[in-house]
């Protein structure tokens, strides 16, 4: 499993989180901030939380959009989303006309908790797993999901988090807190 | 069990603006086109510090209509300053759901003495300091994240260095210290001993620290990016420069690849007119000096 390198989206946002998370569980990473940094050999992605249009815009102008689109479609590579990685993976964004790389068959609704002080804290569960605790950053929601979703993790008769073969994404934040059993969910699970 | 409380929540938000530049804007149509240009979050207000400083006086906390107008422009994080000490300012800020609030030295100090104590608010507050001690002071009273004051409104982006380098040092110092002696250091930077064992363990400040005050050009974010700051604000400088979209964009480029100086030669290209700048010594006002 150590031999594993995962690629962490570094355009903006909580990427060096991210980062810190997976060195505690002895995973190499690197960092992605422009093209040639994805020519690199890797076995996942990470997509951290942040602004969306900002890391859609930069991905885009950057070249770094259709290299990282066609690995995710073309070889299914693995990867892990939060918050603004939800939306950037989401097939639909609600009163959105802005869509990014639309790999996951979900609807998403940006600020669906409203602004900041519409920001909490939770405990659920996650797949097998009890007592995960979730921070929703002015979190966007899951309103929508196909039938090849599956439904990991839920609040208040919402999907949070949900698995689509290769793709698991969600709408709070594991690398905020301490709590390591999502990532090895992802490393044992969704990796190859 | 693992908790978040709102204090943390609200450090969490300043952890995902970082990376990012927050761009001042006094209408919608400046909110949008920030936006556009890759702004992570704006700072609605009616004057930039450019202009603050040109028509001197009392400057005050915005329109609470006009920020609203900037809150429907945009679905980025919207900003917005209060008076240092102004906490009925603070409270109607929190009560249209500003998404932070800046203390900021920018505006006339209502207050002397006290800062706000922010403690007592949902809502997170971001504080401008020129060194270590300042900012943990401003962190015990409830900060959710740091900028350094740099000198705003003058294009002069060597207050801001001055600050950062120094705030880094003093925190290379602490780290460098033996446990013992952190008692006396705490005393000495006038700072909670909690928030300094902090900093010792950790070698950084307890919450996100940006660089403010002076950044007028992409070779500005790229510098105080590699002083060690986690992203920029940007205020003046776009706003008073030719081709606003064009150099926001720039700047915006230049901090997610702050080394790459190859790339930040290219952003820097036919950038048009910067913004008229100011040498921070000729100037009457210092409000750096606000709020210590």
């Amino acid at each position: 499993m150590s031999s594993r390198r995962i690629a962490v989206l570094a355009l903006q946002g909580d990427f060096a989180e991210h980062e810190q998370a997976l060195a505690s569980l002895g995973v190499e990473t690197f960092e992605i901030r422009q093209a040639r940094d994805a020519q690199q050999e890797f076995d996942g992605l990470v997509i951290p939380g942040g602004e969306s249009t900002v890391m859609g815009k930069l991905l885009r102008e950057l070249d770094l959009f259709e290299p990282l689109r066609r690995r995710l479609v073309e070889q299914r590579l693995p990867v892990m989303a939060t918050c603004a990685g939800l939306i950037l993976l989401a097939k639909d964004i609600e009163a959105d006309a802005t869509r990014h790389f639309a790999t996951l068959d979900v609807t998403v609704r940006r600020n669906a908790y409203g602004r900041q002080l519409g920001s909490f804290f939770t405990t659920g569960t996650f797949a097998d797993l009890s007592q995960v605790p979730m921070s929703f950053i002015r979190a966007p929601s899951i309103e929508r999901v196909g039938s090849d979703v599956t439904v990991l993790a839920s609040f208040g008769g919402r999907p949070t988090a949900v698995r689509q073969g290769h793709q698991l994404a969600m709408a709070f934040h594991p690398e905020l807190l301490t709590d390591n059993r999502i990532y090895s969910y992802f490393l044992e699970n969704v990796l190859p | 069990m693992e908790q978040a409380t709102q204090a943390e929540l609200n450090r969490n938000l300043a952890q995902m603006l970082k990376g990012g530049v927050i761009m001042d804007v006094t209408n919608p149509e400046q909110a949008k086109i920030a936006e556009e240009a890759g702004a992570c979050a704006v700072m609605a207000l009616e004057r930039i510090p450019a202009d603050i400083r040109a028509a001197g006086g009392v400057s005050r906390m915005s329109d609470p209509q006009m920020i609203r107008g900037i809150q429907e422009a945009v679905s980025i994080p919207v900003m917005a300053k209060c008076r240092i000490g102004h906490f009925a300012e603070a409270q109607i800020l929190e009560a249209i759901e500003i998404d932070y609030i800046d203390e900021s030295e920018v505006l006339s100090p209502a207050d002397d003495l006290y800062h706000i104590d922010k403690t007592a608010f949902k809502v997170p507050f971001v504080c401008g300091a020129r060194d270590l001690g300042e900012a943990l002071r401003r962190i015990a009273e409830g900060a959710a994240m740091i900028r350094t004051k740099g000198e705003p409104g003058t294009g002069d982006v060597v207050q801001a260095v001055r600050h950062m380098r120094r705030m880094n040092a003093e925190i290379r110092r602490i780290v460098s210290m033996r446990e013992d002696e952190l008692y006396e250091a705490a005393k000495e930077l006038a700072v909670p001993y909690d928030l300094l064992v902090q900093v010792h363990r950790n070698g950084r400040l307890p919450v996100v620290n940006f660089a403010a005050g002076g950044i007028a050009t992409p070779a500005d974010a790229s510098l105080m990016m590699q002083l060690g700051a986690e992203g920029v604000f940007v205020g003046s400088g776009i706003f008073k420069s030719g081709d606003p979209a064009k150099r926001a964009q720039a700047i915006v480029k230049a901090v997610t690849n702050f080394r790459d100086a190859k790339l930040i030669a290219e952003l820097s290209a036919g950038l048009g007119e910067a913004m008229v700048g100011i040498n921070a010594d000729e100037i009457r006002t210092i409000m750096e000096e606000r709020g210590k």
